[in-house]
């Protein structure tokens, strides 16, 4: 595709599209929220309206050009509408993760040197509180929920209704300003600030231009054929580009409705209110989701679970074969049919998943046997690659040409190239600007021509075009013996079995490869209900010698299927254990996105990667973990290590190829 | 030191605490032979949290239930906001405006927490049997403002999640929760809660911790409350009641309570080195 440039008559900004849209569809609905047990609606012109009046109001407070907003809290229109209102006022927002402690937020707020906060509730204005201590550039907080703030010395806080009914009573005096500064915006400015999870070292600040957000929602739009009518539930982190492309750039660029969910507990029955049309979920979001329907159909009697299974096992083979057009035969129409009224429709309608046309999951790699699942629900679910410095979109599925273990084509707009140590470049009008206050790691991120370096190694298939991902360029290494070592293509196996929740595999510069294990709580925890075992925490479940026995015969699954793979096949794990506790991003050890860090957990854990390589049985091991108010405790546990038949590979071991 | 005049005081963290509400003179509380609570005097004040401990035993829920109006002691007075009480019916017990919490909970196990809070607002209705019946007039726009209160309460204390759940599915530490929430939607002057935090694990009591400070704070509701928890007693109350044996051995602040050699010899059991 050619590319295309935001031309004469585009609108150039996200304020200048909101104006768009308000005279376009003015009376249609843009937000809609769940408050006080009703869906409360606001129509583009009504949601243009407030977002005026909190953008006169920042500037009542003395917002400057140029000057950065933080927003931090859950998905809640007031702070979608406070980031547009910054942009009015001509400063930047910059979304931060609401579930980051307050250390991680003071670095953030104090990179991009943030006067103004707004904020969701109590909890977060506590943490600026904390971090203003040593951050002493913080001028003003806005906050949306007044609960529990009536003590608070007010002289720097202010009530986000407050900061608009000023900015209504100073309409007069201050509109000229507004529509000044709103005047100003072009195509170059920028649109938002978005901090990068930190997979190593210190999160970076993603200067992202209109032009780079409004380009890539128009050409995602019109690949997926989004029209004002779609529906999204906006319940992902909006500090994640992922999500200011969907509830923001996709939304204004198309006017289509964002609605968020009453908390995060009621997301699951709110999904099922609302049924959104156009959906995004992370894989690890499909997998729990799975996990629980099959638990729910476990306790479910017998002639329930036989019909269940029995008309998932036929729409397994066809309704991937429906979806993507295919030639599909009489009698096995009907019967999906009959499966659609009597197992599959009701199904997707308590998932909340009746109506999706276009189903996206990104991020990490999916397990096939959960991408074919939904898929033969008949919903249309695809695989797109991305990252925060490309505004999300580099490679993304077509229609009819789904497959698990490709991430899709270039998307339009985008190029890519593979260079000779085999990492993916591309180059597309999404392409980051720069990275806040750090040349140096844009330079070296960024070349001269345009060209980003992804970080991933993968390859481009022949016969297809699909982008292959194999894992991140600096983690693929070589065992001592010159094999490839691949940890994340391992760990993917092994957390496709719905009791791994999480695995870390080590390996690189060594003879043999070993692994961390994490079991998932949901599903061994029903598994030893079901087997009358009693546990009483996490850790004495984990340690459980049954448990031991299913996790060993999963790792010796993934073994064989690995050595099937002669390139790879040197990443066997010979030897494991189940960890004590789970990996958390509050420790450090996952980012807020769930990303494994894996330097993090090697430091952290180095006693117990001795004890793998050392051959001992079991290890003694404390471990530091911080609670959710921050304290910190210790857990010790004394851990079984087990030994995992491997498979040797058949033919003589040859140097793979890279 | 606290001014405690009728006027009232403010506390540390600066809440306005108002004058008194209710007044307890020489009270004491007989079932037959058994002498449930002996010569008791103690006063309530606007706005505060008041605390009553003790050990098992000690007449805690007798005094409670004193309070409430539920029991009439045969010695002594109560005194609420300037009358003397008299023996009262269960309904005008009712209508006094103290909402209360129980301590084995009370609710409706078949109903869902929404109902369940719903039935808290029966006071608030006045329409006619007809009425109701058809759903007509007076009821509608009864069910129409008691509901949009219960919703207020429902995101108050953050159970949106389990609205329309029955009660008997739910864990000890929520039903906990739907009991407080039925007893704040009758709009309460006084809120007694017998053990709220009794059963429960440290973040639950976390938690309803947090919900008791923030139901002061927000609707300024005078809470009186019994508790074992003597972490829990001394972070939350204004002032505290100690019983033992039915009698008063002391009153205070946490600090004066926690400090006084008779309390601690009866409740906390250090001895004396």
């Amino acid at each position: 595709m050619a590319k295309a440039s935001v031309g004469a008559g585009t609108p150039a900004s996200i304020p200048a599209l909101l104006a768009r849209n308000v005279a376009q569809f003015g009376s249609k609905p843009a937000y809609r929220e769940k408050e006080f047990g009703i869906w409360q609606t606001w129509t583009w012109a009504e949601a243009a309206e407030e977002i005026n009046a909190i953008a006169l109001g920042l500037l009542a407070l003395g917002v400057e050009r140029g000057d950065h907003v933080a927003v931090i809290g859950r998905n809640r229109p007031a702070l979608y509408w406070s980031m547009v209102a910054a942009q009015k006022a001509g400063a930047v927002p910059v979304p931060l993760y609401q579930d980051a402690v307050a250390e991680e937020m003071a670095y953030v707020l104090e990179h991009c040197g943030a006067r103004f906060v707004i904020t969701g509730d109590q909890e977060q204005v506590d943490k600026v509180i904390e971090v203003q201590e040593k951050v002493h550039q913080i001028e003003h907080i806005i906050y949306q929920d007044a609960r529990g703030l009536r003590k608070y010395d007010h002289a720097k806080l202010h009530a986000l209704a407050d900061v608009q009914a000023e900015g209504r009573a100073a309409h007069e005096r201050l509109e000229g300003e507004l529509a000044a500064r709103e005047a100003e915006l072009h195509t170059d400015s920028t649109c938002v600030m978005l901090y990068t999870s930190g997979t190593t070292g210190k999160p970076k600040g993603v200067v992202l231009s209109n032009q780079n957000i409004i380009e890539t929602s128009k050409a995602s739009s019109e690949f997926d054929h989004l029209d004002p009518h779609d529906e999204v539930l906006a319940y992902l982190p909006m500090a994640w580009v992922g999500d200011f492309i969907f509830s923001i750039g996709q939304a204004y660029w198309t006017g289509f409705c964002v609605n968020c969910p009453e908390s995060a507990d009621t997301m699951m029955t709110d999904l099922r209110e609302i049924g959104p049309t156009y959906y995004f979920a992370p894989p690890r979001v499909f997998e729990n989701l799975l996990t629980s329907v099959m638990i729910r159909m476990e306790d479910a009697g017998a002639f329930k679970r036989r019909m269940f299974h029995y008309f998932l096992d036929h729409a397994k083979t066809v309704g991937p074969k429906l979806l993507d057009g295919e030639s599909v035969g009489g009698m096995d129409r009907l019967k999906y049919a009959l499966g659609n009224l009597m197992v599959i429709g009701p199904l997707k309608n308590t998932l909340g998943m009746s109506r999706i046309r276009v189903g996206y999951t990104a991020g990490e790699a999916i397990g096939p046997e959960i991408f074919d699942f939904y898929r033969a629900l008949g919903i249309n679910l695809k695989q797109l690659y991305g990252q925060t410095e490309a505004s999300v979109f580099i490679t993304q599925q077509p229609d009819n040409e789904v497959r698990p273990d490709t991430v899709g084509v270039p998307s339009p707009g985008v190029e890519i190239r593979i260079d000779d140590s085999g990492e993916v470049y591309y180059r597309s009008p999404g392409v980051f600007v720069e990275y806040y206050k750090n040349a140096e790691s844009t330079a070296s991120t960024k070349d001269a021509e345009g060209w980003v370096a992804t970080g991933d190694a993968g390859f481009i298939e022949p016969d297809t075009g699909h982008l292959r991902i194999i894992d991140r360029a600096k983690d693929v290494g070589k065992m001592a013996d010159g094999r490839l070592f691949a940890p994340k293509y391992v760990e993917n196996k092994l957390k496709f079995f719905p009791n791994i929740l999480e695995a870390v595999v080590f390996g690189s510069g060594r003879e043999t490869c070993t692994a961390f294990i994490n079991i998932d709580l949901t599903a061994v925890g029903n598994w030893a209900e079901r087997n009358n075992i009693a546990y009483a925490s996490y850790q004495e479940l984990a340690g459980h010698p049954q448990v031991l026995d299913t996790i060993q015969s999963h790792v010796e699954e993934v073994n064989r299927s690995v050595a099937q793979d002669e390139m790879l096949s040197g990443c066997q794990i010979h030897r494991f254990l189940v960890l004590h506790k789970e990996l958390d991003a509050d420790d450090g050890e996952l980012t807020r996105t769930r990303k494994v860090r894996r330097r993090i957990i090697e430091e952290k854990f180095q006693d117990l990667i001795d004890a793998l390589y050392s051959g001992k049985p079991e290890q003694y091991t404390e471990t530091e973990v911080t609670y959710e108010d921050g304290r910190k405790g210790k857990i010790s546990a004394t851990l079984e290590i087990r030994d995992a038949a491997t498979v040797s590979a058949q033919a003589p071991e040859k140097v793979a190829a890279e | 030191m606290k001014d405690l005049s009728q006027d009232g005081y403010t506390t540390e963290d600066g809440r306005k605490i108002g004058g008194v509400v209710m007044e307890m003179r020489n009270i004491t509380l007989r079932f037959g032979g058994v002498v449930a609570i002996k010569d008791i005097s103690f006063d309530i004040r606007e706005g505060e949290i008041r605390a009553i401990i003790g050990p098992n035993g000690a007449g805690k829920s007798s005094m409670l239930n004193v309070i409430s109006g539920f029991y009439h002691p045969q010695e002594g007075e109560v005194w609420y906001r300037g009358e003397r009480r008299k023996p009262m019916k269960p309904y005008q017990v009712a209508r006094q405006g103290i909402a209360r919490t129980f301590q084995n909970i009370a609710l409706f196990d078949g109903m869902s927490v929404l109902d369940n809070i719903m039935t808290g607002r029966i006071n608030q209705m006045s329409a006619s049997f007809f009425d109701q019946a058809f759903w007509w007039g007076k009821a509608q726009r009864e069910e129409v403002e008691n509901r949009e209160k219960a919703e207020e309460i429902i995101d108050f204390l953050e159970i949106q999640h389990i609205r329309k759940t029955p009660v008997g599915r739910l864990p000890y530490g929520l039903k906990k929760r739907v009991e407080l929430a039925r007893a704040l939607v009758a709009e309460p002057s006084i809120l007694l809660l017998d053990e709220p935090m009794a059963g429960m694990n440290v973040e639950e009591k976390e938690d309803m911790s947090r919900f008791i400070l923030d139901v002061n704070d927000e609707f300024g509701t005078t809470t009186v409350l019994i508790e074992h928890d003597m972490g829990v007693v001394m972070d939350l109350s204004d002032r505290v009641v100690v019983m033992d044996y039915g009698q008063k051995i002391g009153d205070g602040t946490p600090d004066e309570v926690r400090n006084n050699p008779q309390v601690i010899d009866a409740y906390l059991g250090v001895s004396h080195d």
